[in-house]
């Protein structure tokens, strides 16, 4: 079994909802444009999954949310790349297929749009979440 | 006179962002403008002044479904510039690549957005509850072209290994030997599909669609191939821009494209069925046969048969090419910068993209465009709306959405060139 897995969610050429990418390629992770599919096959079977999105929930840009279990908030089901993360965590509940733990890190971002930089907020808030997350996969497998 | 606007939420399962405005008056449809949202423009600008040899991995980028797609038709209109002609085992493994990417995208198309419509859930995941194992079946069969895809290409999504020439490293047979092996379990999975969705309930609708797809001689057009159209209409790739103009129209950040003059043909599965069905592979062709699908499908309900015989196509081609693959000698030919024009098309999931660039004398881009299938669609889809909507305006709005939301689903608009969030206006006079 694995044990623990980091995904980062979002698309690079869409400002802040490249923030998930961001922090996954800093620790190694999975990234995932948004197949849902593709989102159950990684954390299937996994002892913890941590995932990083962005949300657009109104908040002040770069504000950090961190949830864990397997109801998501309100603010985890928007998405611009088709099925949002909740979708796929009903997808994942309703084929037998979650991991044990999951935690999620939602980045508010500020500008979504084509071609966009990452702003500011969002770029000093993805260092802070790969702080948390290390932090997390320490908690978990304290080897 | 009464005006009433109505607005309702989401268009689910098409993904992307859009809308659909209805005005009608006496119960006729007055004005019907389907609002997509389109990304290629923004990435013909990012791409001027870049390396030629830059947009196969940029472009890939503007579709997370579909990215193999834009690779090859990047690289096939730079390669024509630079007078490089790819064959032999690393067209073998273009085509490869690109069977693993339709294997994925229709697989998901089929699976988690389509059947649904026939199955009266408002979503895959719905169905997904009462329907584990035939979804689970889906997700195996998808999972097979995601290893088809990573195989070659490196990784499942936005494959790294594509280059100008062919590729930064070539699989060895050994690396194809298990991927075949699963390839084999995955088409007697696609003939499972394609039984299932045959015994769907369509509605009886048939379009006079005109239809435009690649041609080629040897094979059901994916990789490469002349442009023809169900009228007889032939043309070489290089002539694309005297046939095919895409038009700006008030309503929409799209360019909507007319062919030979006039808006509203079709490209995509139902295209590709029309003009090639004949060069499926012999499986493929059973299994169409077997399913009821004649020579020409005109019901747009009926397209997810026909993607689900395209991946009985897919999965038996690329075993078939595994079967018979020889390691190149090399992982990609050398491809030199030269100045000129270059045209590429191929069969997207969707349609046919098309792609052409100038290169200058230093190797860079100077100019960009691309035409990808959802945008020449669009007229069409528009067309396939008018003709549902406007015999049952009387009907309820949430039930017009949804008949709506079907009717776009019919033709698989792409992720990221079309509409995630539909808001349906209905204008009654």
């Amino acid at each position: 079994m694995v044990r623990a897995v980091v995904v980062g969610v979002g698309n690079d050429y869409r400002g802040d909802d490249a923030a998930g990418l961001e922090v996954a390629r800093r620790l190694g992770g999975l990234e995932n444009g948004g197949d849902p599919a593709q989102l159950i096959d990684f954390w299937a079977g996994a002892e913890l999954a941590v995932v990083v999105d962005a949300a657009h929930a109104h908040d002040p840009p770069g504000t950090i949310r961190r949830h864990e279990g397997l109801d998501l908030p309100a603010r985890c089901q928007a998405s611009t790349h088709g099925l949002s993360l909740a979708d796929a965590v009903e997808l994942g509940r309703a084929l037998g297929r979650l991991p044990r733990r999951l935690v999620v890190y939602t980045v508010e971002g500020a500008d979504f749009g084509i071609g966009r930089p990452m702003s500011p907020e969002v770029r000093a808030s993805v260092d802070e979440v790969v702080r948390a997350v290390g932090r997390d996969l320490r908690l978990a497998d304290p080897r | 006179m009464t005006h009433k606007t109505i607005r309702v939420g989401g268009l689910t399962r098409v993904e992307g962002e859009g809308a659909l405005l209805v005005r009608a008056r006496a119960g006729r449809i007055t004005d019907l403008q389907l609002r997509i949202y389109e990304p290629p423009r923004f990435f013909e600008a990012l791409l001027r002044g870049r390396d030629f040899t830059e947009p196969p991995d940029i472009t890939a980028r503007i579709c997370g479904i579909c990215p193999v797609a834009y690779q090859m038709s990047a690289c096939q209109a730079l390669e024509a510039i630079c007078g490089v002609t790819v064959d032999g085992p690393l067209r073998d493994l273009r085509l490869l690549l690109y069977f693993g990417e339709w294997i994925e995208s229709h697989t998901l198309h089929i699976y988690l957005l389509h059947a649904p419509d026939f199955l009266g859930y408002p979503s895959g995941i719905a169905m997904a509850r009462d329907h584990r194992p035939v979804v689970e079946r889906g997700l195996a069969l998808k999972k097979a072209g995601n290893e088809l895809v990573a195989a070659v290409g490196g990784r499942a999504i936005h494959p790294v290994n594509v280059r100008l020439g062919g590729f930064y490293r070539a699989p060895t047979r050994a690396d194809l030997a298990p991927v075949a092996e699963r390839l084999r379990r995955a088409r007697d999975l696609a003939l499972e599909t394609v039984s299932w969705v045959a015994g769907f309930d369509f509605p009886p609708v048939e379009h006079d669609y005109r239809f435009l797809a690649l041609t080629h001689p040897g094979e059901y057009a994916i990789l490469s191939g002349t442009p023809a159209v169900s009228d007889g209409t032939r043309f070489p790739v290089e002539d694309w821009p005297a046939h095919v103009v895409e038009e700006q129209v008030p309503h929409s950040t799209a360019l909507h494209a007319r062919l030979d003059g006039s808006p509203g043909y079709l490209t995509g599965a139902l295209a590709r069925y029309a003009l090639n069905s004949a060069r499926l592979s012999p499986l493929a062709r059973e299994a169409a046969a077997s399913a009821g699908l004649g020579p020409v499908c005109r019901n747009p309900y009926r397209s997810i048969v026909v993607r689900a015989v395209e991946v009985v196509h897919a999965c038996d081609e690329a075993v078939r090419i595994i079967d018979g693959y020889t390691e190149p000698d090399a992982p990609a030919v050398p491809v030199t910068p030269r100045a000129g024009v270059g045209h590429g098309a191929s069969e997207a999931p969707r349609g046919t993209l098309y792609h052409r660039y100038r290169v200058d004398d230093a190797g860079r881009i100077a100019e960009t465009d691309i035409v990808p299938p959802t945008a020449q669609n669009q007229a069409r889809i528009e067309e396939d709306l008018r003709a549902l909507l406007e015999p049952r305006l009387d009907l309820p709005v949430a039930r017009l959405t949804e008949l709506s939301e079907q009717a776009v689903r019919n033709h698989d608009p792409c992720i990221s060139c079309s509409a995630h969030f539909l808001d349906l206006r209905l204008d009654h006079g």
